[in-house]
This record gives structure tokens, sequence and C-alpha cells, in this order.
């Protein structure tokens, strides 16, 4: 092999420089974020009003036996030190035990967690496929009666209060229509019938080869994650609209027009070719938006995800868990930015 | 945001209080025409009239229980019907929204000065302080606020005060981001030169002279996030962590009417109603101000 690098090599290896130092800035900040989240849940720990130690030894206790717990539970040491302790901790994956399951925290939010990534998914999914054409409809109709109309609806599903959504369409799909699958991920007598292979029930259905299964946690799917799929439809579709009044309105359009391309032509492969990359980042945040939502539809919908076990660990106080829990969902927020960044900075030739 | 506006308002000439008000008068014209911006305006001073005026229109008290006449659907007696303890819906709906503005009342005065002074502190001193709060401002921005308001209420214990509380905790960022950037082309203007010449303090020039000129920005942020913070805080009422049973908060009627909702819809159907229209009004005024401040987007 000649000494000199091939010139498709060396243009790999620009390719790869580039990449790395597109990541590089996002890495960095999201690190620093990540500090910054893992301080502000160490300070939520820590600003209960009632004394942790108080609470296990009780108000009979001398002082001795105080201290002696209080030294096991680490409250003796300086505050900075008591950090370090929670964050070498928490980045074991060591959270402690919760005190509803009595479990490991840990293990606990992984029994819980594909139940909500498939309830986000299946979310964004309609999210994406509804919010994209109805935004692209929308800017191309501008100022006309669609525009309007799909103004409405999403400033609907902007302003409707997720969990109230979510009741109504119990009362109206299932207890009226019968038409869906009511609380719960799979009705009570196709619990544990199945193997949990992936932890995502519909996908564990039909590697059994339970069809009648996956077609029951269908039904019990669609309602919450058609609900949550709405409020990101009004976002999406929101930003897509935006986005595409900025390019319909610049002159390579015009110019593209008069060239003699058709109007479709126009929109989907010189207009819609340039908002993708922002689209990209719009999806991540959408995500990371659903995962909120999740919180609250997961309670009406008694949904086994890590949303109920957040309100759960909530409810009775649990602030082992509800630490735990709030820094799974943190980072996962992080780690969307981080992705939608480095995207950006990838696709979008101009950010180089 | 509103200086685009000053420039065609008067010449550079005038000084700062005068161009004010002529900003927020060329303002007021542009808004004026937007359609539905004035239409959730007059909901939301309709809102506030009624919640006023609650305790004299409202036709029972809200806390009254009744056992003979639980759960009665809507009649003319009852316009949203009776709950599961026999009280009137529609006067608890009216008590509602004295604690539903009450709460955006509240989180508004709390997170305006907050946001606005570190973002003017951040703006005006620059150098490591800048660098320092912005960073701050990032990471907040970067988490899930209705995540973050919901461990901090845990950890302070449900109830209204604390809710307002968790909802400001993370509701400042956005509006200290704001408020630096207007600091930014505040502090390099003549009068600010002028006045550090005749030897005012930093803290005088900040407060005397670019706070002023921060806050019409700073309000029109402000209401552009009512929409989130009475979203927010009607989901902590239903969770349970918000304001407390038997007291008539929006979320938290819906949270109690979901027990008999099957049979009983009208118990949690309309205080979700009157969440969605305060909160749909607030989003139409926030629309109107954005076109307003930027008419280049329709």
């Amino acid at each position: 092999m000649s000494a000199i690098p091939s010139p498709h090599r060396d243009q790999r290896g620009q390719h790869l420089r580039d990449l790395a130092s597109a990541a590089s800035g996002p890495i960095l900040s999201i690190a620093v974020a990540f500090i910054g989240l893992l301080i502000i849940i160490f300070f939520m720990g820590r600003i209960l009003p009632i004394d942790p130690v108080l609470l296990i030894v009780g108000d009979q206790a001398d002082a001795s036996t105080y201290q002696q717990v209080a030294r096991e539970m680490g409250y003796d040491k300086p505050l900075i030190q008591q950090f370090f302790i929670y964050a070498g901790d928490a980045l074991q994956g060591d959270f402690g035990r919760a005190r509803l399951t009595g479990n490991l925290v840990w293990s606990d939010i992984l029994q819980v967690f594909p139940a909500t990534v498939e309830l986000a998914t299946t979310a964004i999914v309609i999210g994406a496929l509804l919010g994209i054409p109805l935004g692209v409809a929308a800017a191309v109709n501008r100022g006309k009666a669609l525009d309007h109309i799909l103004r409405i609806v999403m400033l609907m599903g902007h302003s409707a209060p997720i969990f109230w959504l979510g009741l109504m369409g119990l009362i109206v799909f299932y207890a009226a229509l019968h038409w869906v699958g009511g609380s719960g991920q799979i009705s009570l007598y196709n619990m544990d019938m199945v193997p949990r292979v992936t932890g995502f029930i519909t996908i564990d259905s039909l590697l059994a080869g339970e069809t009648e299964i996956f077609w029951d946690a269908i039904s019990h799917l669609v309602l919450p994650a058609g609900i949550l799929g709405y409020s990101s439809t009004a976002f999406i579709g929101r930003m897509t609209r935006s986005f595409m009044l900025d390019q319909l309105t610049q002159e390579y359009v015009t110019a593209a027009r008069v060239k003699g391309l058709s109007r479709r032509q126009v929109i989907w492969n010189h207009a819609f070719r340039n908002i993708r990359v922002q689209l990209l980042t719009v999806l991540a945040l959408a995500y990371g938006g659903l995962l909120e939502g999740t919180v609250l539809i997961e309670s009406v919908f008694a949904w086994p995800g890590l949303g109920q076990y957040f309100t759960n660990a909530l409810l009775i106080g649990d602030m082992n868990a509800v630490m735990a829990a709030t820094l799974v969902i943190g980072s996962i927020f992080l780690g969307l930015n981080l992705v939608s960044d480095i995207l950006y900075k990838i696709l979008d030739p101009r950010t180089r | 945001m509103l200086h685009g506006i000053a420039e065609k308002a008067g010449p550079a000439t005038l000084p700062p209080e005068v161009l004010q008000t002529a900003r927020l008068l060329s303002f007021w014209r542009v808004f004026r025409t937007d359609l539905s911006g004035m239409l959730g305006l007059g909901v939301v001073c309709v809102l506030a009239i009624l919640a006023v005026l609650a305790p004299l229109i409202a036709p029972y008290d809200p806390y009254l229980q009744s056992l003979t006449s639980t759960l009665l659907p809507p009649s003319a007696a009852h316009f949203a019907g009776t709950d599961e303890l026999g009280r009137d819906v529609f006067s608890r709906l009216l008590y509602g929204s004295r604690t539903t503005l009450l709460i955006v009342v509240s989180v508004s005065v709390l997170v305006a000065p907050i946001g606005l002074i570190i973002g003017v502190c951040a703006g005006y001193f620059g150098g490591w302080v800048d660098k320092v709060l912005m960073r701050i401002v990032d990471i907040f921005l970067a988490l899930p606020s209705l995540v973050l308001a919901l461990g901090f209420v845990a950890a302070l214990g449900a109830g209204t005060e604390n809710a307002v509380l968790a909802i400001a905790l993370t509701a400042w960022p956005p509006i200290a981001r704001l408020a630096r950037a207007e600091t930014l082309t505040i502090r390099n203007s003549d009068f600010i030169a002028a006045a550090r010449m005749y030897g005012a303090s930093s803290f005088r020039i900040i407060f005397a002279h670019v706070v002023p000129l921060c806050m019409p920005s700073i309000i029109v942020r402000v209401t552009l996030s009512m929409a989130a913070v009475i979203l927010t805080a009607a989901g902590l009422g239903f969770l349970g962590l918000g304001a407390q049973p038997p007291s008539a908060e929006w979320g938290t009627m819906i949270s109690t009417g979901r027990k008999v909702m099957i049979d009983h819809w009208w118990v949690a159907a309309f205080p979700g109603v009157a969440i969605l229209i305060t909160s749909l009004s607030f989003n139409l005024i926030g629309d109107a101000l954005r076109d307003a401040l930027d008419p280049r987007k329709g």
C-alpha cells in the first residue's frame, strides 16, 4: 500500500474530525447541565421541611441514638461531601430502596420504563405523521379557511389540560362507545400471560404468537397514545407551519415557480427539504415534552410506567424514588437535547 | 423586543420615558387589530371580574354540602349540576377562578422580579457574572419543568403556596434570558454613559434606568407563560399536590370528580372546560402579542 493516504480516506478522516468537533461543544455543555441537574435534585432532597433523621428515630429517641442514625445516613458530614456521596451513588445507579415497593429504586425503574417508552414512542409517531403534513398544509394555505381551522385545532391541543382530555376520552370512547380498552396496559385477564422479553407488551405478545393479546394491548394503547399524540401534533404542527412560512416567503421559492416547477415540487422538494433538520430538533423536543405528558396521562390511565411510578412516589413523599425518577427523566431530556444539537451541527452545513 | 417599534415612534433624542410611552401606544395600536387576541383579552377580563364578584354572583355557597341533592345533573337550579357532596358545581367553578387567577398572579409577581434582576445583572456586569448566571439559566431551560415542579412540591409538601413556589422555581429562566438580551441593547446607549459620568452607582443605573426600560418586554414574556402556569397548576391539583380538598380549585375538582365520572360526567367535565377556556384565552393573547412584536410572521 502506498504511504500517501488516498483522497477518499483523507476525506473520511476529515469527516470524522468534523463530527468530533461538532459533537464536542454540545457534549461539554450537556455534561455541565448534568452536574447542574444532580445539584438541583440533591437540593430537592434536602429541602424537606421535616428532619429525615427524626422521621426514622422518632421523637422519643435520645440524643446518642439520633446522632448515630445521623452518622449512618451521612447527615453529619459537610454538605459538599454529602453531595459527592450522593452523586457517586447516583452515577452507579444506587438510589436506595423505594418505600412503596421495598425494591431497589433502580430495578423498579428498569421494570416500568419500557411501558413509558412504548406509550411515548407511539405518541410521537402519531404526532409526526399528523403534525408535519398539517403544518405544511397550513403554511401553504396561509390565511385561508384551512389555516384558521388548523390553528384552532392546534391551539386547543396547546391549551387543553391533558389529564382532562384523558378522562373525557375514557367517558366517551370507553364507557359510552366501548371502542377502546379501559385503564391499564392490558385487560386484567391477560395480565402476565406473555413472557417478558423486551418489556414492550405489543412486541412481547407478537413474539409469543398471541395475536389476541396483541390486539387487546393495542386497544388499551390507542386512547392514551392518541391523546398524547394530539398534544404533540399541536406542537409539531405549529413549528412546521412557522418553519415552512419562513421558507415559502424566500426568493428561491418564487424563482423555482418561475422556472416552471409545479407547486407540489416546490413545496416538497425545495421548501420542505430545507426544514428537515429543524424538524428533527423539534421532534427531539416533542419527545421530551411527551415524557412530561406521560406523568399525567399514566396517572389517568393507570398505565404501569415511569410516570405512574413517579406520581405514586410523589404522593407518599418517597424521596428516593422521586429523586431517581426526576434524574432519569431529566437525563433523557438532556440526552435528547444533545442528540438534536449534534444532528443539527452535522446535518446543517451552515453551522460548520 | 420592542425596540423596532421605538425607532418608528419618534426620534432617538427624546427622553427614554417618552419613547417608552410612544412604544407602548404604537404597540397597543397593532395589538388592537388582532381579533382573536382581543377576544382572549376580553375573556380574561370577564374572568377576572367574575373572580372578584364570585361571592355576589355565586348562586350557592361553594362549600355547602347537601346530602339530599348529590350528583344532580345540570338543570335550571344548578347550571353545572352538583358534585358527590351535593355542592353546586357552578358556584365552585366561580370560586375556582379566584384560586387560578391567584396562582397566576402570585407566580408572575415572584417570577418577574427574580428573572429581571438575574437577567439585568448578567447583561449589565457581563464577564464571569454573565457566564455563571446564564449557565444556570441554560441548565434550568434544558430540564423538564413539570417534573421538577412536581419533585419540589413533593419535597416541600402539598398545598397552594408550595405549588406556587415550585412553579416559580422552574418559570424564571426564560425571563432572565430575555432581560439579559434587553439589557445588552440598553447598556451601551448614551444616556447610560451619561449617568455613569455623573457618578451614578451601578445599583442606581440598574434600578433607575435599565429595569424600567426592560419592563414592557418582561410583562409580555410573563403573559406568554401564563397558559403554561395554569396548566401546570391544574396538573398539580389533579395529582393531589396543589390546592387540597375541599378548596374549590379546578384541577382538584377534576380529580375528585374522576371517581364518579363514568355515570356523572358533569362533575369532572366542567372544571376542565374552565381550564381550557382560561388557558386558551391566555394563549390567544400570547399569540397576538407575539404577532404585534414581530409583524413579519402571521
